[in-house]
């Protein structure tokens, strides 16, 4: 049997901002819900099933919160389904959904990812006590840190690159209405000059707390027949996930994103990526994740990733943007992070992203990962039907 | 929906007051190598993953990622986690087969409720801003719903202690069960409920293996075909619900297919005799339906668990030729807030 095309018709998103104290919870997600239903021209009678995520429950200190957010988020008689894969689960999220429309259980799917992290500390919410974690290891880029120093290492990158990104992503934040971090008076030499915060990331490289949503609506082949604005079809989406620490792990650059990007590229019959593909939503958190992720991706050979941030390729004029929207690093509701990547993709495929649209952007790949980079989850959309 | 798709393996832990010699993962893994071994199967072999938990019992953040280390996810895995009841869990896997992106499936859900006071814990998943902070306890609001049925006269106390003795002793022919035999009634917890309406708290853990088409005939000499899966939510506020009733459940099984034909078999996932009692009549069960042939979540209730070792039940015993049409159910949130119905069958004899 086949699987039934993928379309993305309406997409939404609140004004990231690091503390929404207007609204509860319910009233955030029911604001992204809304405008993806808006941008449809659906209404609430018109979904079929809700699958939600977000990660973890301990940021808001609501275990299971799709259980209270069922009637804001009009699911009530209806199926909802709730993904936590850690920091991937955004994009994870829209998988889930997308497979719902794909085994044709369900014609019209809202999906739908979120974080209020003001209501938590996210710096002491992902520092693990020990003995699950080493002491002194402190939040994410205590965690991230040692890794990005092995490929500076490895690559021979020079550290200036890390700030290059930084500068790049704020810069194209400014053009995006819904990022969190709007800074006007940003310079390359303020970025390199700000605290060291976890050597070699400085304060200006690390990705901000917001309180977000962002949801979507697929269809199927008939939904998007109807959609009033053109869809962005998937052509491609996978997960894979490895354990979190083993003798065997390459930190820089795992397996499980190599393997996951393989298998979406054949899904959307991809082979070489660089030439094929027009723009990337990367997850982004720490800025020398892009050079990183570059390699993990295929778009460049191991050790050079750093060349084409250097060169400017992934500027929002470059060869090969990436981030058009500003990113993880201007913007991240953690559990909505990933979803925003693909949804950005989709709007970019649409031609419905604003200022910070790329030009022909036909095909857009979405990146998430989380955990000890161990979840991926990607999905690579289009301006067309895929084939089949 | 062309593809068929059966439960071809099932196993579970012995399910324990307390487990706190174990981790999360040292519980769980026993229990992947036993239903990976019933079928042959390796790690590598399996097409899909796709696990149930929640950080609440554990106190910790992403603490299913630690418990991933148990599967031996390397090579990398295609894999899922769902903050549900393994149930749901199992419903992620089974629409990833009807996509035909996999043939087989690993689905795992494990709780530990030891490491703190599950009454209290679950109060965490109330409204946030207008109920949580009153911390009314899980047996609190089933003890509403029991009162709910008794005064509708759907119920007295007499008919909950008779399926509370009902699924304890069917228990006490399954070796897992926390709670068998002959268990006394006992003292009010919150009125009308007694210590015997509720279930005991306990640790514990659940895998089965899912595979389609003739795959699953070769991994299994009597596969448990899922005729039909569904789950439906119902509104959080206990003020707007009738309590005495679970359209969700109705709704979810017709989806599903239940009333289509008869069932010889219900696993029911009641954790509280009362439930039970909704849940009959949402259903249409009558007395030539055994009902929860396990105990149920009567005799062990590991939370998170305790829906998919419904189904696990429910396919088991069509494995053991002593079931032809099954049906299994899951719940989840206050008062059977949300519920998810799966039809199991064998093939004709």
């Amino acid at each position: 049997m086949s699987k039934e095309p993928v379309a993305v018709v309406g997409i939404g998103q609140t004004k990231h901002v690091a503390a929404r104290r207007d609204v509860s919870i319910a009233g955030l997600v029911r604001e992204a819900a809304r405008r993806a239903l808006d941008d449809a021209e659906l209404t609430w009678a018109d979904v079929d099933a809700v699958v939600i995520g977000k990660a973890p429950d301990f940021f808001e200190g609501v275990m299971m919160p799709e259980l209270y957010l069922a009637d804001a988020l009009g699911a009530v008689g209806k199926p909802m389904l709730r993904v936590h894969t850690a920091g991937s689960v955004g994009g994870s999220t829209a998988l889930v959904a997308a497979g719902l429309v794909a085994a044709r259980v369900h014609g019209t799917v809202l999906t739908l990812a979120f974080e209020k992290q003001s209501e938590s500390n996210a710096m002491w919410g992902l520092s693990l006590p020990i003995p699950f974690q080493q002491p002194l290891l402190a939040g994410a880029g205590g965690f991230f840190a040692p890794h990005v120093r092995a490929y500076m290492r490895r690559s021979g990158a020079p550290d200036t690159v890390g700030s290059l990104v930084a500068y790049k992503d704020r810069r194209n934040a400014l053009k995006n209405p819904y990022a969190h971090l709007h800074e006007h008076d940003i310079t390359l030499e303020k970025v390199q000059a700000s605290p060291m915060l976890w050597d070699p990331i400085r304060y200006s490289e690390t990705c901000p707390s917001s309180d977000g949503a962002c949801a979507m609506v697929l269809t199927d082949r008939a939904g998007a027949a109807r959609s009033p604005r053109p869809p962005a079809w998937m052509h491609g989406g996978a997960m894979r996930s490895e354990p979190t620490l083993f003798a065997g792990k390459d930190a820089v650059s795992p397996r499980a994103g190599k393997d996951c990007a393989a298998d979406v590229y054949r899904q959307a019959g991809i082979v070489d990526p660089r030439r094929e593909i027009d723009a990337v939503e990367m997850y982004v958190p720490f800025s020398w994740y892009e050079p990183m992720w570059l390699e993990n991706l295929g778009f460049a050979d191991e050790g050079e990733g750093w060349k084409l941030t250097e060169s400017g390729v992934t500027e929002l004029d470059g060869d090969l943007p990436v981030d058009m929207s500003g990113g993880v690093l201007s913007t991240n509701p953690i559990g909505a992070s990933g979803m925003i990547r693909f949804a950005e993709a989709a709007l970019q495929v649409r031609g419905q992203a604003g200022e910070h649209q790329v030009e022909r952007a036909r095909r857009v790949l979405g990146h998430a990962y989380g955990g000890g980079s161990q979840f991926f989850s990607m999905w690579l959309v289009g301006s067309e039907p895929p084939d089949s | 929906m062309t593809r068929e798709i059966a439960v071809v393996a099932f196993a579970q832990t012995d399910h324990r007051r307390t487990s706190e010699e174990f981790s999360e993962v040292e519980m769980l893994m026993p229990v992947l190598h036993e239903v990976l071994d019933r079928t042959g199967l390796k790690t590598a072999d399996i097409g899909f993953t796709c696990s149930g938990s929640s950080d609440y019992l554990a106190g910790r953040a992403f603490s299913f990622t630690l418990a991933l280390d148990g599967v031996g996810a390397w090579p990398p895995i295609s894999e899922s986690h769902v903050e549900m009841d393994g149930a749901w869990a199992l419903y992620e896997a089974w629409t990833k087969l009807l996509t035909g992106d996999a043939d087989t499936a690993l689905v795992y859900s494990y709780g530990k409720s030891s490491p703190g006071s599950v009454r209290d814990v679950l109060t965490r998943q109330l409204d946030p801003y207008y109920v949580a902070p009153l911390w009314p306890d899980s047996v609190a609001l089933a003890a509403l719903q029991a009162q709910a049925l008794i005064d509708a006269g759907d119920t007295d106390e007499p008919a909950l202690a008779a399926v509370a003795t009902r699924s304890r002793a069917a228990a006490s022919a399954n070796s897992h069960a926390q709670l068998r035999d002959s268990v006394p009634h006992g003292d009010y917890v919150v009125r009308p409920l007694r210590t015997g309406d509720c279930p005991p708290v306990g640790d514990g853990a659940a895998a089965v293996v899912l595979a389609a088409g003739e795959r699953a005939r070769d991994l299994c000499a009597r596969p448990a075909w899922i005729r039909g899966v569904d789950h439906r939510i119902e509104a959080h506020g206990l003020g707007v619900r009738d309590l005495t009733d679970s359209p969700s459940t109705r709704l979810a099984a017709e989806k599903a297919g239940a009333f289509e034909r008869p069932v010889d078999t219900a696993e029911l996932h009641a954790p509280f005799s009362a439930q039970e009692v909704v849940l009959r009549k949402a259903l249409g069960l009558d007395d030539s339906v055994r009902v929860n042939p396990s105990g149920g979540a009567l005799a062990a209730n590991p939370v998170m668990a305790a829906g998919l070792i419904r189904i696990g039940e429910a396919a088991a015993r069509i494995h053991r030729g002593e079931s032809d049409r099954a049906l299994a159910h899951a719940t989840s949130g206050p008062c059977l807030q949300q519920n998810l119905v799966a039809v199991l069958e064998g093939d004709p004899r």
